[in-house]
């Protein structure tokens, strides 16, 4: 049932009133003596002189995509799982293509290299 | 419509798990400096209090009266909640987790499994935002490895688990730990119990894994623009997920609430919880104590050509295992 | 006396809550000036959406959406963001010379979908549904039996999806 989940809504509802608590409390005991070098960004002692924001590796963003697709694949092993000891020897034979597929991705995956970060 | 039932009772449960889940993390940073202080031959905090049993105290109070720097350069919004973000998740993945028989700590839903799954997959929010909107080289680099790790890792261990449920048969935390398993099953489920570990190491950026906040490289990482309690919040969502992730393998692996007569004696049951997740935070901190940390690529690395095809093939025998002998 | 109406019941808060959310997200997502807190506001939306298929028995899909949608592909767009120097500087103006007949084809389409919700006779108590955790057992067994061609195919899928990232990845040295 749905209502099953309240406590679990109520937990994130305090979760967060938690959060924004301990986020408030210090900004109104804390001093306030700011002067222009205590904002400035931390750059080991020397004055930045660049935006951080720049563009990063696209490895990174090979990891996401790799990721999302092997997330896909183990959301649908859950039902899968939850009636292998029903459906037995019948949930095996059904599955392995899947699985089969799979590797052969894995497999070209790592002929390809990608799976190996830098050289 | 029965309120009292429906809010009243989850809400003092909830604050009472808030409550015993912040005293330990105060306590464990002690346990932490404590232990680590006896592995390098040295005492480790003793001056506040006997023991050094008042040093999380003092800790908490310098925090809470630290002055508040948001620096000219970030994002505001975003690099005020990130360290709520970074937290939060870390609380909530203990409403499933079964206290004493057939009791979990908040909600009995029966999807337990995919609960802690969905939590993993949003725990990476904080550390990132936090990189992000700090707009410093330190943090924006600290954030990228941390959400390229956090990300790689979630794979096996999504795998291990996958593997537990197969054996398992029932999405319900309660119920596995209610459930008798065959001799057999414990030790083909410890047998995955080190790689499962390794994945934990990584997902919470625990050392050695704690590349996101190397600070002989990247200074303090994600965290580099952060002081006071805001600081203080990553610490505790570090802490937090450790003695979650603890209570989560004390769960899968090793019987969670089960002992000598925790059955009869409901009371015992929390106890024996403690007590492993007592042990297995004693395992991180040593791991820390003793392991040096790889480098980033090697990680990455260990992580797509050993760890994922190992938990492939675990989980593949695994669903043989369950077929045959179940 | 007149007779007050009665009070709301936690299910009706509650889904007034996360459609109140959802909305208010999907604003943000629109409305935002950044990219990058637009991204953030989807993945409230996201949110809130997952919240409601919870309160629709649908347990697995409230966690697929979870896992897929808010722990992986928007990750993957907040990628797409620090990727592109570009969108992450400054405020972008939310509208573009097209904004108009867009407009345009977001009213027609919410009064087709009005029109649509309208005239369907919707029950006034939903069927009783199974357990949830039967529930997931038995898409398991949809996906092994009845739509097994589908569940292979969408293996497939998945494979010309992941040789796509990895050609689109790769290096050109």
């Amino acid at each position: 049932m749905a209502i099953d989940y309240l406590p679990l809504l109520i937990m994130i509802v305090l979760g967060a009133g938690f959060g924004a608590l301990v986020l408030i409390l210090p900004a109104i005991l804390g001093p306030k003596e700011t002067n222009s070098q205590k904002l400035e960004p931390y750059e080991s002692g020397i004055i930045p002189f660049s935006d951080a924001r720049r563009r990063f590796p696209v490895k990174y963003y090979l990891v996401a995509m790799l990721f999302l697709i092997f997330d896909i694949e183990v959301i649908f092993l859950y039902p899968w799982a939850a009636v292998l000891r029903d459906l037995r020897v019948f949930a095996l034979v059904a599955m392995a293509p899947f699985l089969l597929v799979l590797l052969v991705g894995f497999i070209y995956e790592w002929k390809k290299g990608a799976l190996k970060w830098g050289e | 419509m029965d309120w009292l039932n429906l809010v009243v009772f989850p809400v003092i449960r909830i604050v009472v798990l808030f409550v015993v889940l912040l005293t330990g993390f105060a306590y464990l940073t002690l346990l932490e400096r404590k232990l680590l202080g006896r592995f390098q031959v040295r005492y480790g905090p003793n001056r506040a209090g006997k023991f050094g049993l008042m040093q999380p105290l003092a800790d908490a109070v310098k925090a809470l009266f630290k002055e508040e720097i948001i620096p000219n350069h970030v994002d505001k919004p975003i690099y005020v909640i990130a360290p709520a973000l970074a937290l939060v998740p870390a609380l909530l993945i203990w409403a499933v987790i079964p206290i004493a028989s057939g009791m979990p700590a908040v909600a009995d839903v029966s999807i337990g499994f995919l609960w802690i799954l969905a939590i993993a997959g949003v725990e990476g929010y904080g550390i990132i935002l936090a990189g992000w909107s700090s707009n410093n080289n330190y943090s924006l680099l600290g954030a990228l490895r941390s959400s390229a790790q956090m990300v790689s890792y979630e794979l096996p261990m999504g795998m291990f688990l996958v593997s537990i449920l197969i054996l398992a048969g029932d999405f319900s935390l309660v119920n596995l730990v209610d459930n008798a398993r065959p001799w057999w099953e414990w030790i083909w489920l410890w047998l995955a119990f080190p790689f499962f570990f390794i994945c934990i190491l990584a997902e919470t950026n625990r050392s050695p894994f704690d590349l996101p906040e190397t600070e002989n490289e990247l200074v303090a990482g994600f965290q580099t623009e952060y002081g006071g309690m805001k600081f203080a919040l990553f610490m505790m969502a570090e802490y937090t997920n450790m003695i979650t992730t603890s209570a989560i393998m004390a769960t899968l692996f090793f019987g969670g609430w089960r002992g000598p007569f925790a059955e009869e004696i409901v009371w015992l049951g929390p106890i024996y919880l403690l007590a492993k997740i007592f042990i297995l935070l004693c395992l991180f901190i040593w791991v820390r104590a003793s392991v040096s940390r790889p480098r980033y690529d090697q990680l990455m690395t260990f992580c797509w050509q050993f760890l994922l095809p190992l938990s492939i093939g675990y989980m593949v025998i695994s669903a043989l295992l369950a077929v045959f002998l179940k | 006396m007149p007779e007050l109406p009665p009070l709301p019941t936690i299910s009706q808060l509650v889904f007034t809550g996360f459609a109140l959310f959802t909305c208010a997200s999907a604003l943000g997502v629109v409305l935002a000036r950044n990219l990058f807190h637009g991204a953030l506001a989807l993945v409230a939306t996201l949110f809130g959406v997952a919240g409601l298929y919870v309160m629709l028995e649908a347990e697995f899909l409230a966690v697929s959406q979870v896992l897929v949608y808010v722990g992986a592909i928007a990750t993957l767009i907040t990628f797409a963001i620090m990727l592109t120097r570009s969108m992450m500087y400054g405020k972008t103006s939310p509208l573009n010379r097209q904004w108009g007949k867009t407009g345009l084809f977001a009213v027609m389409i919410f009064l087709a979908l009005y029109g649509f919700v309208g005239s369907i006779p919707w029950a006034d108590s939903a069927p009783a549904v199974l357990a949830d955790e039967s529930m997931i057992a038995a898409l398991g067994v949809e996906f092994v039996t009845n739509y097994v061609v589908a569940f292979e195919v969408m293996g497939l899928l998945l494979l010309v999806a992941l040789v796509g990232a990895v050609m689109l990845a790769r290096d050109n040295n």
